[in-house]
């Protein structure tokens, strides 16, 4: 299994984290979109690998739901949403780029530490895949702590779940994988359609989900 | 295989004929005979049990749930019924609104009872997934901005959770497959518990973290129910009592399918510490944020993560004892829980608010539906005749025998609980009447129902059930 087979799956895994880390720094939303259009080729790439080299077919579709709906159908109504809502030039970061980064980082070392010891008995492919499929998971959620606005939660969320992915890929013969990603699939399109629909521009004149918070009924 | 293959078939095919049905009345009647229907197909499986397959299973332990469940959701569409037609009048909703909401309901109750049959976990991961979709469209349906914030809310935390949840089913995968081998057969509960002792332990460990943390959100776990208040204050009241009754139980079985999984393996690390530090933290938490509630909904969501703090921690003591009282008070807790909610929703409707400044005098005003919200209250503080009382005396006696320290604690919490309750209580049910005092139309025979199943199982619970009992909660070790 070592060799040719092993350096690419690593090569495609290790990508995936630094593209992860890319979209901690961008500011602006179009070129966060962007970003996670390539997050998302890069994910099919790594799966259509895994697929190649454990012989495992269908793992081409989740493949296709990737490149298909993550990289082009969920930016293209997502850079619609923005532009039709006007807040292209804005992106509210609660902390710094700064210490975003280091955080990330700390995050990535912080899979590496839980991972590795915890996996000393599965092989190696699987083994590492998971470890940085949990940093990209982990890199998700700080995303999606450290901005307001919910177009960029719903880039958090996304790159969390191809994080996901990626582990459940990266697990040989892992029954159920395709349905995963289907409802996953559909999990992301409630959401954009959510924000399409409830029209959170409309109704709270902007999508930063920390002006949703003064209509709880207990602040009044 | 029939009576399974019923329990999900009935919900499944009533949503499809729900979605293309025109008439509010027609279709609330139908919910209404469907959710029957479900019920009495699941009772049938207490006698006979299909044998388990690769997908969907049956045993002593999910049956409890199934029945629960599906009772619940039976009553709560006959109380949804009568409150939905007062929603129509009021322009609350539109007739568009309900046909999609009935749809919803049983495609909801589909995806618990899936949840709660499934013998994969995976597909127990997508059945809970579904049925958190469901929820989010129903607390999200009278489009109020505070509807559509509590909805985001709750879709959000939510789906962080079961991605959380589903990364630790990989987890758990991965620790099977060296041993039970590559395939569908490395989800499978039935054979995973068998092979359990032989599992990578460490990797086992980190599972559980995440399947804690993931199902354990939505459970309402104290640092992660943030959802939880918003999304019960703004959805339709049926809605609130399904959320409590019943979605926060699936989750709770989730997690303890795992828990066993765990418990089977020896050199696992325990996971009883854990759950009993959530629980605690939930309990204690809860128990004082009751006091400064000012939304009646809010108040009892808030009970809600009480109650939830109270069952984990009693599961998370485990033994004979701890699991028969978690097991017993997750019952009480649904259907008390569910009747409180019942008269909660006439009584936000009769007063047209949900604010607790508005609604008083409930006693001398609206005398069956104030003394109907007073018995629910009771009994979910744990007064003495009611079942509660008994699940909390068997918790608080038991951690006495094990850990005194604990016990003080969720002694502690239970009573900040119980002051917080009553004080609250008082102010709406007694003293003068504050707020509109209009005729209520209300069904009151699914919250007397469960209150007085609530008040039997306190008074005198039947052997067989004690056996029963008895005997999941063995299984749960």
């Amino acid at each position: 299994m070592h060799g040719f087979a092993f350096d690419l799956a690593h090569m495609l895994a290790g990508l995936l984290v630094l593209v992860s880390l890319a979209m901690l720094y961008q500011d602006r939303l179009y070129s966060l979109i962007n970003t996670l259009a390539l997050h998302a080729v890069v994910l099919a790439l790594s799966v259509a690998w895994q697929a190649h080299i454990q012989d495992a077919p269908h793992l081409y579709i989740t493949a296709m739901i990737a490149i298909g709906f993550k990289a082009v159908a969920v930016p293209i109504a997502l850079r619609r949403m923005v532009f039709k809502l006007g807040i292209h030039r804005e992106i509210e970061a609660v902390v710094g780029v700064g210490i975003t980064m280091l955080a990330g980082i700390g995050l990535i070392a912080l899979s590496l530490v839980v991972m590795l010891p915890a996996t000393t008995h599965a092989e190696p492919l699987a083994r590492e895949d998971i470890a940085l499929a949990l940093s990209v998971v982990l890199i998700g959620l700080l995303m999606m702590v450290t901005r307001r606005n919910a177009v960029s939660q719903v880039a958090g969320f996304m790159s969390l779940e191809n994080g996901i992915v990626l582990a459940a890929t990266g697990a040989q013969g892992m029954p159920l994988v395709v349905e995963f990603s289907v409802a996953f699939s559909i999990l992301i399109a409630f959401i954009v359609i959510g924000i399409f629909l409830f029209r959170i521009r409309e109704r709270f004149d902007t999508v930063d989900s920390q002006a949703l918070d003064r209509f709880r009924g207990e602040r009044r | 295989m029939s009576a399974v293959a019923f329990v999900l078939a009935i919900p499944l095919v009533a949503a499809a004929i729900l979605a293309a049905l025109p008439g509010y009345r027609l279709s609330a009647g139908i919910n209404v005979a469907a959710s029957l229907l479900s019920f009495l197909c699941a009772l049938s499986l207490l006698v006979a049990r299909p044998v388990a397959g690769p997908y969907l299973m049956i045993d002593d332990l999910n049956v409890v749930f199934i029945v629960l469940n599906t009772f619940v959701g039976f009553t709560a569409s006959a109380f949804s019924a009568s409150y939905i037609a007062h929603e129509l009048e009021t322009g609350r909703l539109t007739p568009r609104h309900l046909r999609f909401y009935h749809a919803m309901y049983q495609l909801m109750m589909f995806g618990m009872n899936l949840a709660l049959v499934a013998n994969n976990i995976g597909l127990m991961w997508v059945a809970v997934e579904l049925a958190t979709l469901t929820t989010v469209v129903m607390v999200g349906i009278y489009r109020t901005s505070a509807a559509i914030e509590a909805a985001w809310k709750y879709f959000i935390l939510g789906s962080v959770g079961i991605a959380l949840a589903l990364f630790g089913t990989i987890l758990v995968y991965l620790a099977a497959r060296p041993v039970v081998g590559a395939g569908t057969d490395s989800m499978v509960w039935t054979i995973l518990i068998t092979q359990a002792k032989n599992f990578d332990p460490s990797l086992l460990n980190v599972a559980f973290v995440f399947l804690l943390l993931g199902y354990g959100t939505k459970v309402g776990l104290a640092p992660l129910h943030a959802w939880l208040p918003d999304a019960h204050a703004e959805g339709p009241t049926p809605i609130s009592a399904v959320l409590s009754g019943l979605l926060l139980n699936v989750a709770l079985y989730a997690l303890l399918r795992f828990k066993m999984l765990l418990a089977a393996n020896p050199d696992a690390l325990a996971p009883g510490p854990l759950m009993m530090t959530l629980g605690l933290a939930s309990l204690l938490f809860a128990g004082f944020m009751l006091y400064r509630r000012r939304d009646i909904k809010r108040l009892f969501a808030y009970s809600s993560i009480e109650h939830m703090g109270i069952i984990v921690f009693a599961f998370g003591m485990a033994g004979p004892i701890g699991n028969f009282a978690g097991l017993l008070q997750m019952t009480m807790h649904s259907l008390t829980k569910s009747a409180i909610f019942y008269s909660v929703g006439h009584v936000a409707q009769v007063k047209g608010s949900q604010r607790l400044s508005d609604i008083g005098g409930l006693t001398t005003s609206h005398p069956v539906l104030g003394w109907g919200l007073v018995a629910g209250v009771a009994a979910i503080a744990g007064l003495p005749p009611s079942g509660v009382f008994m699940s909390e005396f068997l918790i608080v006696s038991s951690t006495f025998a094990r850990q005194p320290y604990l016990a003080t604690l969720v002694a502690l919490g239970l009573l900040v609980a119980f002051g917080a309750l009553l004080v609250q209580v008082s102010r709406m049910a007694f003293g003068e009447v504050r707020g509109k005092v209009g005729p209520v139309q209300a069904s009151y025979i699914p919250m007397f129902a469960h209150l007085a199943i609530v008040l039997i199982a306190g008074i005198y619970l039947p052997g067989p059930l004690v056996r029963w009992f008895q005997h999941v909660a063995a299984l749960l070790g």
